[in-house]
């Protein structure tokens, strides 16, 4: 693909930015992040607004349900791997459990990091986050996405973790297309097999069905932003309707997205699936696109899953 | 705000408190008793500080405990879950009537506190380590908004252990959190062994100091020497507080004060009836 890519966290600070502007109570938390946050230009508006809490992510997680206890909307702005891995018992306890009204950004998510390598990779957060009650888990997949899902968590009254990259992704959805949690987004129809991506595999799975469809197999492709809630109803329809389900994410195979779609699959409408993600081992160094490839993350690999599946019946 | 009208209602004297004080010993008793489970040598050594704070200190209101105007408190020390149940009765934030429901199927009155589950309940507790930081974030806020609310975190001296404690202490004397107070309930046991034996936390007021936070110690059974710390609140303008209240694990119950066992050992009838009969009488300060 040669279309334009972008840097969804430009998107998230922009849309933060207009927020703030609309919203006093709204507040960004940080680790010492607020360059690879992107909140400089926040920090420079409103630094009474910005709470740099320094390297020390449980207790930038308690202050977030601190600060929503006083009444503020807390955008928590940090490395997905140090604020899913080092807060998790925060997030379940402080935000979760206590209904704090706190927004979880987990920037640089998934393999972003490349080769700063398996320190730094968050591809655990979505099982991690996914099975805590009373948390919204998204993640946009681009920068129009980005912006209607910060702005969809900013009047939300609730815990959200929102998942985002620093990885470049095109343009995929109309920016007047809006955000509502547990509702995926068909960007393809077909009836061969369906693959359901979110995040950065969006773009990949769209051009996957490309490949197909010029062999004269048409793909339904869903953009599954949020696992928890998940669209049960989209994939119950998937299963019915199209001959098997192709899940791609950039997260381990274990317990991400695809085990959120096999979970509904395997209790509900039992179909041929792929889960394509990372698999369950530490990676090799290398740069985040790189990775990808390695894993089989690339269109022809997701296409070549697809059309394994279809082969297969 | 109906803040100022409650001031009267609120304030009471040393002997009254002492009394509250009683009552919920003799209530939270009952409670672990009946439900056959809790943590009874914690809830009797934070029971004096908790009944100073809900009636000596703390400007709330409990018919409406979401008032934004509320000095927070926030129970770290979820444990003793029991003691501050029968605190928030005497309030009058739930039903006396309720505490016999105490972890019961379905009950508000979970073994932690759940700030879902129970009026009062300003953030859910259990594991250790996780009051303080919520605790800064509240102060912080209500310095952002220059408001007069204030910000009351009660700790066990055994969760000091956790990390998590050290890196809110730094945070809230870096911000300059002078409208927060952590009170910290030092009877010296922990579930297994006591503190000392466990991970050393003396030199505990230094270690506090070294943070940037002004210490004080106190008897937190002496309901007349903690008015007067906490009435002295901030302990020094630009910093947050430490009161260090020595405690008695089980303090009230001859048989149980200062034995580890009792951390969550559930009285037998024998026991009830001597703890009982003792609580009844009981002169603490």
């Amino acid at each position: 693909m040669n279309a334009e890519v972008h840097d969804c966290r430009d998107a998230f600070a922009a849309e933060l930015l207009r927020l703030a502007e609309e919203n006093p109570d709204i507040v960004a938390v940080c680790n010492d992040s607020v360059g690879s946050s992107k909140l400089g230009e926040f920090q420079k508006r409103w630094p009474e607004r910005l709470v740099n809490i320094g390297i020390a992510e449980q207790n930038m997680v308690g202050v977030a349900a601190g600060l929503a206890n006083g009444g503020k909307i807390p955008f928590v702005c940090a490395a997905s791997c140090f604020l899913t891995g080092r807060a998790l018992e925060q997030i379940k306890v402080d935000i979760a459990y206590s209904n704090a009204n706190v927004k979880l950004c987990g920037m640089s998510s998934g393999m972003a990091y490349g080769e700063l390598g398996p320190t730094h990779h968050s591809i655990e957060d979505f099982a991690w986050t996914r099975v805590i009650p009373n948390l919204t888990v998204a993640a946009p997949a681009d920068r129009a996405e980005t912006t209607q899902a910060v702005r969809w968590a900013a009047q939300y009254a609730g815990p959200v973790f929102l998942r985002l990259s620093r990885m470049g992704v095109p343009d995929i959805l109309p920016p007047d297309q809006g955000f509502t949690p547990g509702q995926a987004v068909q960007l393809r129809e077909g009836a061969a097999v369906t693959f359901i991506a979110n995040g950065t595999l969006v773009c990949r799975a769209l051009e996957a069905a490309d490949i197909l469809r010029r062999e004269g197999l048409s793909c339904r492709v869903l953009n599954m932003s949020t696992v928890r809630p998940l669209d049960r109803e989209a994939v119950e329809k998937a299963a019915s309707e199209t001959r098997g389900i192709v899940t791609c994410e950039e997260h381990s195979i274990y317990g991400g997205l695809g085990g959120a779609v096999a979970e509904v699959v395997a209790t509900s409408r039992p179909c041929k699936m792929r889960i394509m993600g990372v698999p369950g081992r530490f990676a090799p160094t290398g740069s985040a696109s790189w990775l990808l490839d390695y894993f089989g993350l690339s269109p022809a690999k997701i296409a070549a899953a697809g059309r394994g599946l279809v082969r297969s019946r | 705000m109906p803040l100022a009208n409650n001031r009267q209602k609120r304030l009471r004297g040393a002997a009254q408190i002492r009394e509250i004080a009683r009552r919920i010993r003799a209530r939270d008793l009952e409670m672990i008793c009946d439900a056959g489970t809790g943590h009874i040598g914690g809830d009797l050594s934070c029971t004096d500080i908790l009944a100073t704070l809900y009636f000596h200190v703390l400007r709330h209101t409990p018919e409406h405990p979401e008032n934004p105007h509320r000095d927070r408190f926030v129970m770290s020390k979820g444990h003793c879950a029991g003691a501050l149940y029968a605190v928030l009765a005497e309030a009058g934030f739930i039903d006396a009537d309720e505490l016999s429901t105490f972890m019961a199927p379905e009950s508000r009155l979970n073994g932690h506190p759940g700030r879902m589950k129970t009026p009062g309940v300003e953030t859910s507790t259990g594991p250790l380590g996780h009051g303080l930081p919520v605790a800064v974030g509240a102060a912080m806020a209500a310095k952002m908004e220059n408001a007069a609310w204030r910000t009351f975190a009660l700790l066990g001296d055994g969760e000091l252990q956790e990390g998590s404690n050290w890196e809110a202490a730094m945070a809230a004397a870096h911000f300059n959190l002078d409208n927060l107070a952590v009170i910290v309930d030092r009877n010296g046991l922990q579930q297994g062994a006591p503190t000392e034996t466990t991970n050393t936390l003396e030199p505990l007021a230094d270690k506090w100091r070294a943070f940037g936070w002004e210490t004080a110690e106190t008897d937190g059974h002496d309901i007349d020497q903690m008015m007067g710390v906490f009435d002295g609140l901030p302990l020094k303008a630009g910093r947050p507080s430490c009161i260090i209240a020595r405690t008695v694990k089980g303090c009230g119950v001859s048989f149980m004060q200062n034995k580890v066992e009792w951390h969550h050992k559930v009285p037998n009838r024998d026991e009830r009836a001597r703890a009982a009969l003792e609580l009844a009488r009981a002169k603490i300060s």
